[in-house]
Parts: C-alpha cells; sequence; structure tokens
C-alpha cells in the first residue's frame, strides 16, 4: 500500500479512509496532491540554495565564453562603420566591377567613419584577411576628414594607388556581413584568394594545425608520464600504515600547495645549462664543461616542468581509488596460484581503473590549456597552441583569431571527452 | 520666491567657489621606478609650482584602464602615460582628447616647442616623456679580448660564443638582423616591406637560431646574463642599466643598432579635469621637468634641448647622460621604431615568426 510508505501515512487512520474514495491525509486533503505540494516546496528550497552558485556561473562564466565564442564569427568592424559601402556589396553580386556608386559609397562612408573616429576599427578588420591596409585606411581617413568632392575615384587612386587592388574589394565583400568564418580557416591555416576560394596559407605562414597536433601530442606524453610516475607512489601512499603514508602525503601536497610560478622557476634554476644539475654531472665528470645539456627553453623542459606540476593531479584521484580496494581480493587470487604479475594485471589493476580514467582526464585537459609554464620553459619548440591563444588576446588584440583557436581547442576537448565516455564511461570516473 | 532666489544664488556662488579650489590632476602611471619617475620630476614639482593636486595611480598598461573608461563612459582619468603604438590606436579610435601644441613650452633658448621636440614626438594626441630602446648588452666578464660593437657581433657566434637572449616576437628583431646584415638604419623599413627583406631578415635570424633563448618579461634578460646562460641579450635598455648600475653587473651597452621608441602623456575623450590636464602636460614636458626625470631612470628625453640638462644619476655622482638612448653619442647608429609600419604588418610577420620558430 501506498500510504504505508509515506511517513505522513502514520497520521492517517483506517477509519478516516473511504473505501474507494481517494486517501487523504489528517486533515482531509487528498494525499497525492499534499505529496506533491510539499514536493514541489523541497524542490523549489533546493533550487533557491542553487540559485547563487547558478547566477555565479551564468555570469561569470557561460556568458564571457559565450560572448568570446561569438567573437570567433562576428566581427562587425567593417559592416557596421561603413554601412554605405556594406550596402552596395549587399545589392551587387560578387565579381561586379566597383562602379561610381561604389566609389562614391567608399569614400562617404570613409569621411564619416573618420569622422566619428572609427577608421582605426575598420582598417584594424580588414588588415586580420589582408595585411598591411591599416594604414591605407587610416592615412585615407585623415586625408578625407575634411570632406571629398568628387570624382571619388579619382580622388581615392591619388592618395594610393592600392584603393584599386582586386583583392582588398574581395576582402571587403567578405568583411562587409558582420559574420565570417575566416578566423577559423585562419585557424586552420588556410585562407581565401581573390576569388574567394579556400586555400592553404604560404608554407612559411603555417603554424597552426602543427601547433595543435603538438599540444595534443605532448599532453597526451604528459599523462602517459604522469601516470607512470604517480600510480608507485599512489600505490605505496594507499597501503603504506598511515604514519607513513601521511609523511609521504605531504611530499606530494607540498609542491601542489606552491604557487605555479615558484615551481616553474626552480625547474629553471635546477636545468638551465649553468644550473644544479649540468653543475652536479660536470663536477661527477659524467659530462665535459663544454657539453653541457640543454634540458630547459625546449620541448624537454616543457615535459618536464608539466610532468611535475600535474602530477597531483594524477596521483590525489588514483589514491583515493587505491584506499577501497579490499586486500583481500589479491590475496584470495595469490592463494588460487595466480603469480604476482597476473593478480596484478587481473585483479589489482582493473580495479584502479576509475581512478585512472578521472586523473588521466584532468591531467589531460589541464595539459591541452597549459600556457604560463610552456611560455617560461618551453622556448622555440616546447610552445603550445594556448601561447598563440595568448599572444592574439594580449599583443596582436585579434580576439576573434583568439576565440576560433580556443573554440577549436574546446572543441578537440569536447570530442576526446565523448570518446572516452563512448570507450571508457563517464560513469566509472571515481575521484573519491 | 525672493528668498529662494537668494538661496538658489548663494547656492550657486558657493558650487562655484568650490568648484575654483577644486583644481586637480589624476595621473594614471605604471608604477615602479618609471612611475616614482613621474611622481618626482612632474607630481611634486608642478603642485608645488601651481598649488593643483596631482593624485597619481597606477595600472599594468594604463591604456587598458583609458579605453575601458571612455568606452563606458566614466572617465575618472585626466593623464594617462601609454606606449606610443597604444596612443595612436586610441587616437585612431577616437577615445583621447586632441593636444594643441601651441600649449608646450618652448626650450630655454626659445626654440619652439615642435622643432625642439624629436620627430614623431608630437602627435594629435600624444606629446612623448620619454625614449627607451632595445640595445644589444653583453656580459663583460665574458669577453676578455675583444669586445662586442654592434648587431653584427651579436650574430658571430664564431667570434664571440655564448647564447644570446632576444625577445620572443618579430617586433625589434628583425630590425636588428637587417642591421646585424649591413643594412643602414634609415633604409630598415624600406626594406622590410618588401618580402624579400623580411626572407632577408628571417635568413639572418636563422643563422643563430640554434643559439638564442627567447625572453618574454623584461626581467628576464639581466637574469640570464647574470646567471651565465647567455653571453649576450638584445633587451631593454632600462632593465640592463638597473642590474648594472643598481645590483653592480659587469654588463655594458652598445648602443649602435639600438631601436628606440617612445612613451608619453594623453588625454582621455572627456577627463573631468581637462584644463588642469593640459597645464600639467605643458608643465611637465618642459625641458628642465624632462631631464629631472631621467636622473631616476634611465630613458631619455625626447627634447633635444632637455640633454644638456640632465645631471647626476639620482642618490650618485654619476653623470646619467651617456647612458640615456638619446645621448648624442648613442644616436649614431640608432633606428627609431616604425611605429606604422608595425601597426600594418604586426600580426602577418608575428604568425610568419611563429611558424618559424615552431619549425625545427
Amino acid at each position: 500500500m501506498a500510504h504505508s510508505l509515506d511517513p505522513q501515512g502514520a497520521a492517517v487512520t483506517a477509519s478516516e479512509i473511504a473505501p474507494e474514495g481517494p486517501l487523504r491525509t489528517a486533515d482531509g486533503q487528498p494525499l497525492a496532491r499534499a505529496l506533491a505540494r510539499s514536493q514541489a516546496r523541497a524542490r523549489r528550497q533546493a533550487f533557491l540554495l542553487v540559485l547563487p552558485l547558478l547566477l555565479f556561473v551564468l555570469i561569470t562564466f557561460v556568458v564571457p565564453i559565450g560572448q568570446m565564442l561569438q567573437r570567433s564569427v562576428k566581427n562587425d568592424g567593417f559592416s557596421a562603420n561603413m554601412p554605405q559601402i556594406s550596402a552596395w556589396f549587399a545589392e551587387n553580386p560578387p565579381g561586379t566591377e566597383p562602379d561610381a556608386a561604389a566609389w562614391q559609397a567608399l569614400a562617404l562612408d570613409l569621411q564619416a567613419a573618420a569622422e566619428a573616429r572609427s577608421i582605426g576599427v575598420v582598417g584594424t578588420r580588414i588588415n586580420y584577411d589582408m595585411p598591411g591596409t591599416r594604414s591605407l585606411f587610416t592615412s585615407a581617413g585623415r586625408q578625407v576628414r575634411r570632406g571629398i568632392e568628387p570624382p571619388y575615384r579619382e580622388k581615392l587612386l591619388e592618395m594610393d594607388e592600392d584603393w584599386a587592388d582586386p583583392q582588398l574589394w574581395s576582402v571587403m565583400r567578405q568583411a562587409s556581413t558582420p559574420y565570417t568564418a575566416n578566423f577559423y580557416l585562419a585557424a586552420m591555416d588556410m585562407t581565401r584568394d581573390e576569388a574567394g576560394n579556400i586555400v592553404r596559407v604560404e608554407e612559411q605562414q603555417r603554424v597552426y594545425l602543427m601547433l595543435f597536433m603538438r599540444t595534443l601530442w605532448l599532453s597526451l606524453l604528459i599523462t602517459f608520464t604522469t601516470f607512470v610516475l604517480g600510480f608507485p607512489v599512489a600505490h605505496l601512499l594507499a597501503t603504506l600504515p598511515m604514519r607513513k603514508s601521511n609523511l609521504l602525503m605531504i611530499l606530494v601536497l607540498l609542491p601542489f600547495w606552491t604557487s605555479l610560478l615558484v615551481r616553474t622557476t626552480a625547474w629553471m634554476v635546477l636545468l638551465q645549462q649553468q644550473g644544479v644539475i649540468n653543475d652536479v654531472f660536470v663536477w661527477l665528470g659524467i659530462i665535459n664543461d663544454s657539453q653541457r645539456l640543454q634540458m630547459i627553453y625546449n620541448q624537454t623542459g616543457t615535459i618536464i616542468a608539466m610532468t611535475h606540476i600535474l602530477l597531483p593531479f594524477m596521483i590525489l584521484p588514483l589514491y583515493s581509488v587505491m584506499r577501497t580496494i579490499n586486500p583481500s581480493y589479491v590475496r584470495a587470487a595469490r592463494s588460487l596460484g595466480a603469480t604476482s604479475w597476473t593478480a596484478f594485471r587481473r585483479i589489482y589493476f582493473p580495479q584502479t581503473l576509475p581512478g585512472l580514467g578521472a586523473g588521466a582526464l584532468l591531467v589531460f585537459i589541464l595539459a591541452v590549456g597549459y600556457y604560463i609554464t610552456p611560455a617560461l620553459v618551453g622556448g622555440s619548440s616546447g610552445q603550445l597552441i594556448s601561447n598563440l591563444i595568448a599572444m592574439h588576446m594580449t599583443r596582436t588584440l585579434n580576439w576573434s583569431m583568439a576565440a576560433a583557436l580556443a573554440a577549436m581547442l574546446l572543441g578537440g576537448v569536447l570530442i576526446l571527452y565523448w570518446l572516452y565516455d563512448r570507450l571508457v564511461g563517464i560513469d566509472n570516473l571515481k575521484l573519491g | 520666491m525672493k528668498r529662494f532666489l537668494i538661496l538658489t544664488s548663494a547656492l550657486v556662488a558657493v558650487a562655484a567657489t568650490a568648484q575654483a579650489q577644486d583644481r586637480q590632476v589624476d595621473l594614471l602611471s605604471w608604477g615602479g621606478a618609471y612611475g616614482k619617475s613621474h611622481v618626482e620630476a612632474y607630481a611634486k614639482p608642478f603642485e608645488a609650482e601651481t598649488g593643483i593636486k596631482v593624485t597619481v595611480s597606477d595600472a599594468d598598461n594604463p591604456a587598458t584602464p583609458v579605453k575601458a573608461q571612455v568606452e563606458a563612459g566614466n572617465v575618472t582619468v585626466d593623464v594617462a602615460s601609454v606606449e606610443y603604438a597604444d596612443a595612436v590606436r586610441l587616437c585612431d579610435e577616437g577615445l583621447l582628447e586632441e593636444i594643441d601644441p601651441a600649449i608646450l613650452l618652448p626650450a630655454e633658448d626659445g626654440t619652439a616647442a615642435t622643432d625642439d621636440f624629436i620627430a614623431g614626438a608630437v602627435t594629435e594626441c600624444f606629446v612623448g616623456t620619454d625614449v627607451y630602446s632595445m640595445v644589444l648588452a653583453y656580459d663583460d666578464s665574458k669577453f676578455a679580448d675583444a669586445k662586442p660593437a654592434g648587431p653584427a657581433d651579436f650574430f658571430d657566434t664564431a667570434k664571440f660564443p655564448g647564447k644570446r637572449t632576444m625577445r620572443k616576437g618579430a617586433k625589434f628583431n628583425l630590425e636588428f638582423a637587417l642591421m646585424a646584415d649591413g643594412v643602414a638604419p634609415d633604409q630598415v623599413y624600406d626594406m622590410l616591406g618588401t618580402p624579400e627583406g623580411v626572407d632577408r631578415a628571417f635568413a639572418k635570424l636563422e643563422t643563430i637560431k640554434d643559439d638564442v633563448i627567447w625572453w618574454e618579461a623584461g626581467a628576464q634578460p639581466p637574469q640570464l646574463l647574470a646567471d651565465g646562460e647567455v653571453s649576450m641579450a638584445f633587451a631593454f635598455n632600462g632593465r640592463i642599466f638597473n642590474a648594472a648600475q643598481g645590483e653592480g653587473k659587469p654588463f655594458k651597452i652598445v648602443w649602435d643598432g639600438q631601436i628606440y621608441e617612445m612613451e608619453g602623456w594623453v588625454i582621455p575623450k572627456g577627463a573631468p579635469h581637462l584644463d588642469e590636464a593640459k597645464e600639467f602636460v605643458a608643465f611637465s614636458t618642459a625641458p628642465k621637468q624632462q631631464a629631472r626625470a631621467a636622473e631616476f631612470i634611465s630613458y631619455g628625453p625626447p627634447r633635444v634641448s632637455a640633454a644638456a640638462l640632465v645631471g647626476n644619476i639620482e642618490g650618485t655622482d654619476v653623470p646619467m647622460g651617456p647612458n640615456l638612448p638619446t645621448f648624442a653619442e648613442n644616436m649614431t647608429q640608432a633606428l627609431g621604431s616604425n611605429l606604422d609600419f608595425w601597426v600594418d604588418h604586426d600580426a602577418e610577420l608575428q604568425e610568419r615568426f611563429n611558424a618559424w620558430l615552431a619549425a625545427n
């Protein structure tokens, strides 16, 4: 009977239940309705409790990231400030030679943008797709600010012959709508030629795809190294007597609590050519003073420093899972004749997989987005894609490009996450 | 009604006097040794002379708050110290007040300000306060006999062994590489404007690619020199000077091939104390004040007549003059960074630089 499961049911006496009517509470309401109401109240309370967090996440995470991602496809620097020529592009199909109306629209837009002081924004937008054109716009802006008379075409060409460049008109046409895929093309080392076809950029300009691959490869490698180094430590932590394991735990946690920059700089002191490790090798006579090893400012430095920094993220989930593994399973396997290797391989290791999965996922995702360590110790060969995202954010101020690269990185991580879910199952993840 | 009128006029009068007394300038600077030079050489003397109070605050890069404040329509800064490139960008975007060069004070011998400032130091919205530069610096103890003397020696690892450190970026390095390859400073940007010139610069960089440690933060080059990791650096002159002068490191600067840039004042559009701000700009860019500021930090005054007025390094009896990028003898083989070139080509050359760097 349903009412016997419900604590409220205790208040319902048998005499009050009509034989075929609905169940009622002590004050005569239908039980189902009272139950629904009280559950709704509990849900409301629960929702109100998480509301601050929800708002916090929305305001500080979802909205800014959404806006940032929007920038990767939307840049209205040209279309919003050059309305007349944008309208001309909309009316005339691609391939139309610019006529008198086009030149007039361009000249008047330039003048208006110069007066409104938005010519810099316009030039910057075109410069993204066609380097070297920002000053074309700003210098024309300076000259037409106080007015421009027809014939517009001749006047503009007099200022600079580049105004007739067909590629410039092709780029302006692409920029005349606020939405564009050009930043994603650039993030894949591609561009559009004069006719608007997608082509690969010149070989000496190709960098992003290679860096995506390197980021992926180094992150996998670092995940693997943290596993190889972290697994025995986690096992030791989980099996040693409490007193010793606590001491060991502090050794794991201490670096974890130390500032990232301090740890990175410490590696510089240790690994550089005039550093501690090289000094010791030379002193021991292992290497000559002239043959000091280059262990930093290259990929090796990035791998060593990042492995060290990310190690706790592998050890801690592994440790918490290993703590819960009942040692009698392994003992049972051994008593049934398994060698210690077989017992480990078939009994112990599979039970650590949830922790390993969690640790690997944590390390990998952190590694993919790592920025400051490769910037400091990576030299030229240890740079990751995040370093170029940072460059576009802070130096070239091409936020649309940074957003496109970041979106591709995010997409890549989500695909890997999905793969992980399909292959291993996300339910198997265990952080403790 | 009459009483009401009297009351309002009285209130208006009080408000007016309050406004007259409320003469102040809010200055946004960078902090550190550079910010200190602004306080000591500009803000304090200005207060003493005019009675206008100067409030100084700091930002990592004052251009960022200026942009944010003007775009949000809530401007609290009257004068900000920004890099030349940022000044041009902000000016193009209409975020700055124009500054009439007529308000600038003439040199002591009567030369008009516009003739006294070096080329490019006064633009529509910007007045230069100091010149800093990227210079070749070396560790004197590493080279017993011959000393490096110019950009070409930086690229000569046979004659001058040891690693180098350069800023991780295309700007400055491409110019430096061309000068090392024998291009005269006044030809550098014409050359870089052509594909062959860019190829030539990258080819020159390629010759020492394996010997370069790339720095990102300005504090790294003196550290790398001090650790003995590198024997030569291409770095900001102020950092090298501080390590050599302040910490007694055996670092020497080679001024041939230096590439200089400017910093200076801008007034954000809608600054609350516009008149005082202009007064401050005029006062602080007078030769005397510029010379005083150079005694605190080794950045040179952008006014010709100020050079002779620079005294000793603050707190010592060593003359500052020869340590400044603008010192006449230091300027003979100097290159002024060409802003228009970099605004146009930064993204393109930076990408090529990244690709070049990442390829092994």
